[in-house]
């Protein structure tokens, strides 16, 4: 009966699949890609198209491409991408090659998710019957949490928008899955590639060490280490194989090493194709510098440029500072609440990087939500979800109409925009803290479950 | 004993009246090694085709290279000749413009209009003789003694993103060039006040009496001109010469009563005028100090081709005559004032005709005989000023604030077909067309969008771009310039190039006063250098050559400059820094409070907190009150 489920599972998993690419391929044919790849929304100064072609030409005529402020990308992205802004077959859409770049990625990423959920599942499962709960916790009604988050990944219209929208997030999302996945299935120089990759073209996702140090040296997702003790000492039997191994610090200075290793690479890389222009300290300025001073003020989803926008110069240094810190300063209180699960951390890093970022866009929220879809067993009792749900599908439906408003009709002015922007920027705030909470709770009910004590713990 | 002495200083003064005369007078020819200090003032006067007169007037100032002179001049005002010294300027050009020359009806491919149609606003460019690295210095020196010495706002162009290092498109070509406009500039009067005090009579006497401010500021175009270059010292020691030009164009209606009264079929003769009907004033002789001082009058070519002068066959023996009446006693216009020399142009590249020039002696007038002259004319006429080869306009495309294309297009004129039909034979001929293009930081320009549509058709870049130099903006820092060099079959209609850019936000502080009436984009310069727009008139002595005529021959590309475009920009609300301040901080504190609330709580202990309250069912507080209230009491009682 299971089996015959799972494939019945898995045969519509495939089936979503391709839909989703024929969808994507059908978008892609859309003349002028429906206007996507000018969206304040799909591309950022930071993940725009027309920036990457505009730094590819200045390059192709032997001048800097940080020369004027338009390109902000890695020089390596440059070199990769940067010559299909140019090709094209002849009868086809403009950017056919590139569009194509970007579904690949997508594919991939939501491969990678899948494959990365199911090793989170197997490590639930089995940490469930370590602790002997696998009576009171139903697991057959468990769901294939990676087929969920990869179908989720795909079929999301963020995706879909910044995959046909030509901006480079879906590439920078696949370096961060593929940072995540490498570190869930050990796979050190793979996933220490993927750090050093994402953290190149986006600075934010440097964060994401700590989760990738806690993978690496106490392995996935699991209760707290804390329960498997009061376990054994119920049972007053230590039998250490069933215990999660201990932090063990081997893994972690072979990525160190590896990351390392790969850093070096992409700054001779970097340094090698940046040579005659200026070298790496003009690509550090223009591309960590950009992102750091917020100087590029057009609209996002995000909250921060009309914020810089309206500030007073005088306090400009002062704010800037006080917003980064804002995302540092979270990093420890959760990596200490939230160690014994390491993904899940990740996944709150990112979600909190793609909230106060500089130049926010839905390719971030993509990331994310697809994220989330790994914890969908644990994160049942979530609260807000419907809510969160209306919020996100109102807000991306009124986002654009406020914007065509203001900048388009001239009717609206930018408090409009503004506004959803702060209400966006509020649901990601309600969705992180009750995602915390809520996987706090459930290890909170898998204690009393051991302990014994009645399921009232739900706060 | 003081009456005495009275005529004596009387005497003195007119002594040294008529020695200072005499001396200036023979300044330039009594030394062979030491020139002198020279002053002329010229006014050129062009009827144009639309009902128009052209009035160019020319005052040019040299001082010689000189030991002595240090920082003493006679004649040579003293504020240019120390800035020049002080930022080492090589040459300069400052205009103060008002109103947009009319390439179309007014001409552009005569020396007035290719070196004196200018952009709207201020435009300065200067070449200094400093090293590189002290150019941006002396550029920013000098704008802001220019705004002083102007009462204009030129101080403006000092900061780098507004001015721009051309690298080979204009004219000076040379990499120490520095080139600012600033579009907005309203011209006035006060600007114009201390241009006039350069000159050394001012405007008290001589031609520039004629400068009436309110019969100046009414006209279509107006544009005062400041270029000054200096000629290299050959030695140490020796102050550099320097020769100021400084030149003030207007176009100018005619309001002649006789307009009002004519019949409809007199409706196509051109307004008759004279110089005191124009503005209101008449010349009443020469200013003193100039060495020359002549009025011209100028009927160009294509004119001269409908007016039918009698003996046009043999127009150039008759101007070696010079007093030949055949010129202007005309049967279709009539001059109230006899030229005293009649210039007939040497050669031309179109050859239908040939323009001519009357000149007009000021020195003969004096206060009790005013100098006037005057045009009737007595049959319509209509004819075409020469144009540019192509004529370049310049819009915007696409609508939002968000983004947009700029456009320059390039139709063909009259000119063209003329050229064409000359050059047919061989059948490689080529238009080459410089475009110089300097766009402020906050338009996004995209160089990668650039297309080039010729003939309505989109064509690709490289068949028709020959050299291209781009130096993209960076955001505050400093602005885009395009170079462009195109090289068009002579057969062309049109070309247009198309480049797309992407509208930037500013702060509220960076937004002007007025901020939603929009950003001027400077002027595209459009130049043709492979055309000269050069006069060269007969002149019998080269030696007593006049400033403005030796100016006409020298060969200056045609030059035009496309439109000021106004791009709106999106505008934050301005009232609202405090409140959005206030609500970004709300929703950060909102974050973070509440994730690190969910983090640090501990449900356990709160169960085991609520268990323990609701054991003791008279809580801690109640308790305390009591307390409280019972010690009060006690001690009211004890004081008591």
């Amino acid at each position: 009966m299971e089996k015959v489920k799972k494939k019945i599972g898995s045969f519509s998993f495939w089936n979503w699949v391709t839909a989703s690419i024929i969808f994507r391929l059908i978008l892609i044919y859309f003349p002028k890609n429906l206007n996507l790849s000018s969206r304040p929304e799909v591309s950022t100064p930071l993940t725009s198209f027309r920036r990457l072609a505009e730094g590819y030409w200045l390059k192709q005529s032997f001048m800097s491409p940080y020369a004027g402020s338009m390109y902000h990308g890695s020089p390596l992205l440059l070199s990769l991408l940067g010559p299909l802004t140019i090709n094209r077959i002849e009868g086809q859409p403009n950017h056919l090659l590139y569009s194509l770049v970007s579904v690949i990625a997508d594919v991939v990423s939501a491969m990678l998710i899948r494959a990365t959920g199911q090793n989170l599942r197997l490590a639930y499962l089995r940490s469930l019957e370590s602790l002997d709960l696998v009576k009171q916790i139903e697991v057959s009604e468990f769901l294939f949490s990676g087929d969920i988050a990869a179908l989720i990944y795909l079929c999301n219209p963020f995706t879909i928008v910044a995959c046909v929208g030509l901006s480079t997030s879906p590439i920078e999302n696949m370096a961060v899955i593929l940072c995540l996945y490498g570190a869930c299935s050990r796979l050190i120089p793979l996933a220490a590639f993927g750090w050093v990759i994402a953290t190149h073209l986006s600075l934010y996702p440097a964060i994401l060490i700590i989760p990738v140090i806690f993978l690496l040296g106490c392995g996935p997702d699991s209760p707290p280490r804390k329960l498997f003790l009061q376990r054994h000492q119920q049972k007053e039997v230590l039998n250490q194989s069933k215990l999660p191994p201990r932090f063990s610090w081997g893994p972690v200075i072979h990525f160190a090493f590896w990351a390392f290793l790969w850093s070096v690479y992409v700054l001779v890389l970097c340094g090698i194709s940046l040579k005659q222009f200026g070298g790496l300290w003009e690509m550090f300025k223009s591309t960590y510098g950009f992102i750091l001073t917020v100087e590029d003020l057009s609209p996002n989803i995000g909250v921060l440029w009309y914020f810089f926008a309206e500030v007073f110069e005088f306090f400009r240094n002062f704010f800037l500072i006080v917003f980064h810190v804002n995302i540092l300063f979270m990093i420890l209180p959760l990596a200490i609440r939230l160690r014994h699960r390491p993904c899940y951390l990740a996944f709150v890093y990112v979600a909190i990087c793609s909230m106060l970022k500089s130049y926010p866009s839905v390719g971030d929220s993509a990331l994310y939500l697809g994220l989330l879809g790994w914890f969908v067993n644990e994160l049942a009792d979530m609260q807000f979800s419907l809510f969160l749900f209306c919020g996100y599908v109102g807000v991306s439906l009124l986002s654009p109409v406020m914007h065509n408003l203001w900048i388009w009709r001239g009717t609206g002015n930018a408090n409009f925009y503004f506004a959803t922007a702060m209400v966006y920027a509020c649901l990601q705030i309600v969705l992180v803290v009750e995602g915390v909470s809520a996987m706090l709770n459930h290890d909170r009910k898998l204690r009393n479950l051991i302990t014994g004590k009645p399921q009232d713990a739900k706060s | 004993m003081v009456l005495l002495q009275r005529p004596h200083i009387l005497l003195l003064l007119i002594d040294t009246h008529q020695f200072l005369q005499c001396w200036i007078a023979f300044g330039s020819a009594n030394e062979e090694g030491q020139q002198q200090e020279e002053f002329s003032e010229e006014l050129l006067v062009k009827p144009l085709p639309d009902h128009k007169l052209l009035a160019h007037f020319h005052f040019q100032s040299s001082a010689p290279p000189s030991t002595s002179n240090g920082c003493h001049h006679h004649l040579f005002p003293k504020a240019i000749s120390q800035l020049v010294q002080k930022f080492r300027v090589k040459e300069m050009e400052l205009s103060f413009t008002q109103g947009r020359w009319n390439y179309e009806s007014w001409g552009g491919f005569d020396p007035i209009s290719s070196s004196n149609a200018k952009p709207p606003g201020v435009e300065l460019w200067a070449v200094f003789d400093v090293p590189q690295h002290h150019i941006d210095a002396s550029w920013k020196n000098l704008t802001h003694t220019l705004s002083g010495l102007f009462c204009a706002s030129i101080n403006f162009l000092e900061s780098t993103a507004t001015y721009s290092t051309p690298e080979w498109s204009f004219p000076p070509a040379s990499g120490n060039v520095r080139y600012g406009t600033f579009p907005c500039e309203a011209v006035c009067t006060e600007n114009l006040t201390p241009w006039l005090r350069l000159l050394p009579c001012r405007d008290k006497a001589g031609i520039a009496l004629l400068l009436d401010r309110p019969s100046l500021y009414r006209g279509f175009y107006h544009s005062q001109r400041l270029h000054l270059t200096s000629t290299e010292s050959s030695s140490e020691g020796i102050d550099s010469g320097i020769i100021l030009e400084q030149t003030l164009t207007v176009v100018l209606q005619p309001n002649s009563e006789r307009a009002i009264e004519v019949h409809a079929s007199e409706k196509h003769v051109q307004p008759s005028w004279s110089l005191s009907s124009i503005f209101g004033k008449q010349v009443s002789g020469r200013c003193v100090l100039a060495k020359s001082s002549s009025v011209y009058l100028l009927l160009d070519w294509g004119l001269v081709a409908e007016l039918k002068f009698p003996n046009k066959e043999n127009g150039k023996s008759a101007a070696n005559g010079l007093t030949s009446e055949n010129f202007w006693s005309n049967p279709s216009f009539e001059l109230s004032v006899n030229p005293d020399r009649i210039f007939l142009e040497e050669s031309s590249s179109h050859s239908k005709s040939l323009s001519i020039l009357y000149m007009f002696q000021v020195e003969k007038y004096s206060e009790s005989e005013p100098f006037d002259i005057g045009l009737m004319w007595k049959v319509p006429v209509a004819w075409l000023c020469q144009q540019t080869p192509l004529h370049a306009s310049r819009f915007f495309m696409g609508s939002g604030n968000e983004r947009g294309a700029i456009a320059i297009s390039l139709k063909s004129t009259q000119f063209t077909e003329g050229f064409m039909s000359a050059n047919s034979k061989d059948g490689s001929c080529e238009l080459r067309v410089d475009v110089f293009q300097v766009v402020p930081w906050y338009v996004k320009v995209y160089f990668h969008s650039l297309r080039v549509f010729v003939d309505q058709q989109p064509r690709a870049v490289s068949d028709f771009i020959e050299k291209i130099h781009v130096s993209p903006s960076k955001d505050k820092m400093s602005p885009g310039v395009m170079e462009v060099v195109l090289k068009l079959p002579c057969r062309v209609n049109t070309a247009a190039l198309t480049i797309e850019f992407d509208k930037g936000f500013l702060r509220i502080d960076e937004y002007p006063p007025d901020a939603n009436q929009g950003f001027d984009i400077p002027s595209a310069i459009i130049s043709f250098p492979n055309f000269h727009a050069s006069m060269v008139f007969l002149e019998d002595d080269s030696l007593n050559r006049s400033p403005l005529l030796s100016k006409f021959q020298e060969k200056c590309p045609v030059m035009s400059y496309t439109e000021v475009l106004l791009v709106p920009l999106t505008t934050p609300d301005f009232s609202m820094p405090y409140n959005v301040s206030t609500i970004k901080c709300t929703v950060f504190a909102l974050y973070f409070g509440s994730l690190l609330n969910v983090l640090q709580r501990r449900v356990a202990e709160e169960e085991r907190f609520l268990k323990a309250k609701a054991a003791k069912k008279t809580g801690r507080l109640p308790l305390l009150l009591s307390k409280l209230s019972a010690k009060l009491r006690g001690s009211g009682i004890n004081q008591d």
